[in-house]
């Protein structure tokens, strides 16, 4: 096509292409069929650096893929050249919310090939700073729910209250984040002097913060229709796609690896129950996870009172050498089943150890469950799902 | 600003511009690790209440924000995202590198796949340490910062340049600096 003659400056001539191609685009049947939206690295709502690329049909989402590998540090390889109590150190650092809760395997499954088992003190002590870090690790979740979904006030609470556990657990073990605690055959040090007392009462002001979520959001009816029906997993897929955890639970699978596979820890010692929920959607999720968390926090007081007397520690080397072998632990941590597979060839450090972590096959069902939803429910269906990037990427 | 760089500004002027711009700093949370929840209770929590010191911590995209707090550790598939969203921050603008990954790679100092220093791709104003800092570290490290701010020639920020600030002045009302305090743009 070329200018009209009358068209004498440039500045016509490419106002005259523009406005033909603008006619061309018009005429012809619009493609309105495929955009592609990328949700990170870097977006508030994805709790750190998980990319989604998603095909979207206007509003609706066609495909999600989660694109993984920007917080992937390399435990495997890492674990190989470290000695067994360096492992602790990286593996606190797989799920940062609850750290104490990532050594417990590790150190279960080192003890099993040493055949070494910890005195009953030192385990019960294990538990209750497992179930501490469940809760610190849960009432983030439930505060950051809120923030999925345009409530911002939920997260502050969640801060606030979740200070008072880990200053708990920093009483104990001297870190906040990463204890670093756990030891093979026991436990670095006793529980110090007042603590229990202290803990009883951050367990009581924790089931209020429970009551005050259950207040705030899950009666509220903008929060209920964000995440009523939506994001529904049933009970066969999660179990196909290797869910575990409170995602699992809420999709109506009675299945606690703390109550069905005991590793020795003193959860049989004490009377709980396992939450499900039969919807499988997010509000379930929700659901289970406060349900879980208020009854941790039951699980802490009635262990507080029952703490055996003895050691803390059994009688290890000073060089610790686990003999050659295998053996996978997997406990049930706050967001599924983390288990670690560890071979030994009789060295100081492993020769390998295969890290199981619940994040990563959590969020393998993303596809599956993002397909057909609007753009607004990807965030709350992620945040539901509720992963951890160390512990999706390790 | 196109005085700030072009003039030599009277004294009481430039520490006035200093002062404000130093108690109105708008971050950017670069969450990618476990510092990132530390940071997250520095700012989003109310026992610390980062808002005080006047730091905003809500900006929704780089280009409105005058500090990035790279928090975590860096992977080499992160870092050019971290080069790519630090150039679109405006001048002037400054980075606290928060956390032993971020500084030097922490315990992944042998790792295949960590970038041993945030330092590497972008400079670094402040450098706080620990494993994860404690929130009250962070902000040591962006008082620290301010301090900085107070004490800085603007027009030779505003040249763009990798600037060094002695780290003690007459007009610090804290002494010498912490060794937190690193001229870290300099080097870079």
């Amino acid at each position: 096509m070329s200018p009209p003659p009358t068209a004498s400056t440039l500045r016509e001539q490419q106002a005259y292409v523009a406005a033909q191609a603008a006619d061309a685009r018009v005429n012809v049947e619009l493609d309105t069929g495929d955009m592609t939206l990328n949700i990170g690295p870097q977006h508030p709502a994805t709790h750190g650096t998980l990319r989604i690329a998603c095909q979207l049909d206007g509003e609706q989402v066609i495909s999600a893929e989660p694109l993984m590998g920007y917080m992937h540090r390399g435990y495997e390889k890492l674990c190989e050249v470290r000695t067994y109590p360096q492992c602790t150190t990286l593996i606190n650092r797989i799920d940062w919310l609850g750290s104490f809760a990532n050594e417990v395997p590790f150190i279960l499954a080192a003890e099993q090939l040493m055949g070494v088992e910890a005195p009953p003190r030192a385990q019960w002590i294990r538990t209750i700073l497992f179930e501490l870090s469940r809760i610190a690790n849960l009432s983030l979740f439930l505060g950051d729910m809120g923030v999925q979904v345009g409530a911002l006030t939920p997260v502050f609470f969640a801060f606030r209250d979740r200070e008072r556990v880990l200053n708990q657990i920093e009483e104990v073990t001297g870190g906040r984040f990463h204890p670093n605690f756990d030891r093979i055959g026991g436990l670095k040090d006793d529980i110090p002097r007042g603590w229990i007392a202290e803990t009883h009462a951050v367990m009581a002001k924790m089931r209020g913060f429970c009551d005050e979520m259950e207040d705030l959001l899950m009666g509220n009816e903008i929060f209920q229709t964000r995440c009523r029906s939506v994001g529904v997993i049933p009970g066969d897929v999660a179990l196909s796609y290797g869910l575990s955890g409170a995602n699992l639970r809420a999709s109506g699978v009675d299945w606690d690896l703390r109550r069905d596979a005991n590793p020795g820890l003193a959860w049989d010692q004490v009377d709980w129950r396992v939450w499900t929920h039969p919807d499988g959607d997010s509000f379930a999720r929700y659901w289970v996870r406060l349900q879980e968390t208020r009854e941790a926090t039951k699980i802490v007081d009635q262990l507080l009172d029952g703490i055996p007397s003895g050691p803390i520690m059994a009688k290890v080397p000073r060089i610790i050498k686990v003999p050659a072998g295998e053996a996978y632990v997997s406990t049930e941590n706050p967001l599924g089943e983390m288990g670690y597979y560890v071979v030994s060839k009789g060295g100081l450090g492993p020769f390998r150890v295969k890290i199981r972590t619940p994040s990563f096959s959590n969020i393998s069902v993303v596809p599956w469950v993002m397909r057909g939803t609007y753009v607004p429910d990807i965030i709350t269906i992620l945040g539901s799902l509720y992963f951890i990037l160390g512990d999706i990427d390790r | 600003m196109a005085l700030v760089d072009k003039v030599k500004l009277p004294k009481p002027l430039s520490w006035l511009l200093n002062f404000g711009r130093a108690r109105s700093l708008w971050v950017y949370q670069w969450g990618l690790a476990c510092c990132a929840i530390e940071m997250g209770a520095a700012f989003g929590s109310p026992r610390y209440d980062v808002m005080r010191l006047g730091v905003i911590p809500f900006p929704a995209s780089p280009r409105q924000a005058d500090l990035v707090v790279i928090s975590g550790t860096v992977t080499d598939k992160m870092a050019p995202v971290i080069r790519r969203l630090y150039e679109q921050m405006p001048e002037p603008k400054y980075v606290i590198s928060m956390g032993s990954c971020a500084n030097c790679g922490g315990p992944y100092w042998d790792s295949y796949s960590v970038t041993k220093g945030v330092d590497q791709v972008i400079p670094v104003d402040v450098y706080v340490p620990g494993c994860p800092p404690r929130p009250e570290a962070l902000l040591e490290g962006i008082v620290l910062l301010q301090e900085r701010i107070q004490r800085e020639d603007m027009q030779e920020r505003w040249r763009g340049e990798p600037i060094v600030v002695p780290t003690s002045a007459p007009s610090s009302t804290r002494g010498p600096a912490a060794p937190a305090v690193s001229a870290g743009s300099a080097q870079a």
